[in-house]
């Protein structure tokens, strides 16, 4: 079922790639060919790119193949491919955030982060799949279809970056970027057995990143090591003029404490997460995980985070009332869809907005407007806020004890496809322990550490405001001595 | 249920939605089932408590008042739909 096969550089992380590249064995063109073939050959399987830019690709490999060799480019991820989520913008090429509604929209702008990662001399390969606007835990809510999950093809690959998720575990990119905002970079991770952070909120610019939820959206790094995520973490994080929500706080080079040791790290296993709901088998991983980690000389304790059975609640009011007010943006008039022949400019907006976006983004646009119409907004989006600083101040009270917190990302492995499609509320309270990390901004982690019935299992890693170097130390040091993260499917191994 | 039709129609209408009479029925039974969901909050003594707006307690940051942005209304517009002379066209609105 699983190879872990060092030689094939589909698996290789992207440190080990750039190091091929630098070292002469490979040039970034042959090996974005090789990426391009395999997203060819593999992709119709898995649904994870939504758009491959073979041409944009092949000039890039040829300018950075150029100055790599001239010297004027040694970035640590100059000439390593990557993939997008489709919800950053990137101008010429489409940007859909997987709906209808944007289904033509080709960005006159790039996003912060495309930016940054350009200058580093990264190779986009195209843009990946996800759940329309971000919506969503299972990648099934795209205008472009489902994603399957690489490690079995009938199941979810989770949301709402699932494409990202895909296309990194089956080798079809080296790292990608998605977004979260409550759990859509460290579910699907889970789900697909690779890496990922969240990190704090601020923490990375959301210029060209499409909002969905502005309180909690934050850009997120999706991996083969945390080594990898290092290194693309530093490369676009930081303070941007052209986001006023981006925290003016300094960017650590997240790589010179990857080696640090965990003697005398101070776990906390938050007790809510280990309560009724969780799968067994998955409890076991986990707990087998935590154990690891005491061999490396850290100690654990268990903590409570009280108020985290509330997380639901509160992000279901929170994240559709914010929505509602960003999305209020696609009135068929200035981009995207727009309906055809409406009788007047009443009819315009409201059929370009019912036949453009899907079910589950017209529901939470719907509660969303609902939770802040006149007479209800103290009863629910206040209630949600005040519930919210709750959360927070748990996990304030619990990094006064511990350094990282540490739990499973999800209840179960990823579910079948169709499983959950038509019980939104089943598929909300999968979240159940995604949401409190992001309703209170702090950076989390999830890396994977085994298996249940041949499905990845992840464990999540939680650190305080802004200690996303902790979070990366951890993570590495586990990878120093498990080989979890090196494992692929083997169906979609071999060049 | 949590929310009657005719609420959800009322809303609709505010969020600029077109919901048609056939899924009416299905949107009423869902939405209500998320806000019986999210109702496990009023169980919570939540009094003097400050609402959470930014979960960095951040205020909004301010900057100089100077020109940033160029005008670049060909561009911007060259995603619309419908547009003539440099203007979007919707509906005829005055008769």
């Amino acid at each position: 079922m699983t190879v872990a096969t060092q030689g094939d550089l589909s698996t290789l992380t992207s440190k080990e790639l750039h190091h091929k590249i630098v070292n002469g064995d490979i040039s970034v063109m042959e090996l974005v060919e090789i990426f391009l073939q395999r997203i060819e050959k593999y992709d119709p399987q898995l649904n994870a790119y939504i758009t491959v830019v073979q041409d944009q690709a092949r000039t890039q490999a040829i300018a950075i193949d150029n100055k790599i060799r001239s010297g004027e480019l040694n970035h640590p991820l100059a000439g390593v491919p990557y993939a997008l989520k489709d919800l950053f913008c990137t101008k010429g090429i489409l940007t859909s955030c997987g709906s209808k509604m944007l289904s033509n929209f080709i960005s006159p702008y790039d996003a912060t982060v495309y930016d940054k990662l350009n200058h580093a001399g990264a190779v986009l390969l195209g843009k990946v799949n996800m759940d329309e606007f971000a919506m969503g835990s299972s990648n099934e809510n795209s205008f472009y279809g489902a994603v399957a999950n690489p490690w079995d093809i009938t199941r979810v690959p989770g949301g709402s970056s699932g494409g990202s998720a895909a296309a990194v575990a089956a080798g079809l990119a080296p790292y990608s970027l998605g977004s979260d905002t409550g759990g859509s970079v460290r579910q699907p991770a889970s789900y697909c057995g690779i890496s990922s952070i969240k990190p704090t909120y601020g923490r990375i610019s959301r210029y060209g990143m499409t909002a969905f939820a502005s309180s909690l959206d934050q850009c997120g790094v999706m991996a083969r090591s945390a080594e990898d995520m290092a290194l693309v973490l530093h490369a676009i994080s930081g303070f941007d003029g052209k986001d006023s929500t981006s925290a003016m706080m300094p960017v650590p080079d997240y790589s010179e404490t990857l080696n640090d040791s965990l003697a005398g790290l101070r776990i906390g296993i938050p007790k809510e997460f280990f309560a009724e709901g969780l799968d067994a088998d998955v409890a076991k991983v986990i707990n087998e995980a935590v154990q690891k980690f005491t061999q490396l000389g850290a100690t654990v304790k268990e903590v409570s985070l009280p108020n985290s059975h509330l997380s639901v609640a509160a992000y279901y009011v929170i994240a559709p009332a914010e929505a509602s007010a960003n999305l209020a943006r696609f009135d068929g008039v200035r981009f995207g869809y727009s309906c055809n022949d409406p009788k007047n400019l009443q009819d315009l907006y409201e059929r370009s907005r019912w036949e453009g976006f899907g079910d589950e983004v017209k529901r939470r646009i719907v509660i969303g407007t609902y939770a802040l119409s006149s007479g209800y907004y103290d009863a629910y989006y206040l209630k949600a806020q005040k519930i919210r600083r709750l959360i927070k101040n748990d996990f304030v009270a619990a990094f006064n004890e511990v350094d990282v917190l540490m739990g499973p990302v999800t209840p179960t492995t990823a579910f079948k496809i169709g499983e959950k499609s038509d019980d939104p509320i089943a598929m909300y309270l999968g979240d159940i322990y995604t949401l409190p990390i992001s309703l209170a901004g702090v950076p989390a982690v999830s890396i994977p550490v085994g298996f249940s019935d041949n499905l990845p299992v992840g464990l999540q890693i939680i650190g305080d405001y802004f200690n996303e170097a902790k979070l990366l130390n951890v993570a590495h040091q586990y990878q120093q001595v498990t080989d979890w993260h090196r494992q692929s499917p083997s169906q979609f191994s071999g060049v | 249920m949590s929310i009657r039709q005719a609420e959800v129609v009322k809303v609709a209408h505010l969020a600029r939605l077109a919901i048609p009479e056939e899924r009416l029925e299905g949107y009423t039974h869902t939405i209500s089932d998320i806000l019986d969901l999210v109702a496990l909050m009023n169980a919570v003594n939540t009094d003097g408590v400050l609402p959470l707006s930014n979960p960095l307690d951040a205020v909004q940051l301010l900057r100089e008042d100077v020109v940033t942005e160029t005008n670049q209304r060909e561009l911007y517009q060259s995603v619309a739909p419908r547009v003539e002379d440099g203007l979007y066209l919707v509906p005829k609105v005055i008769e």
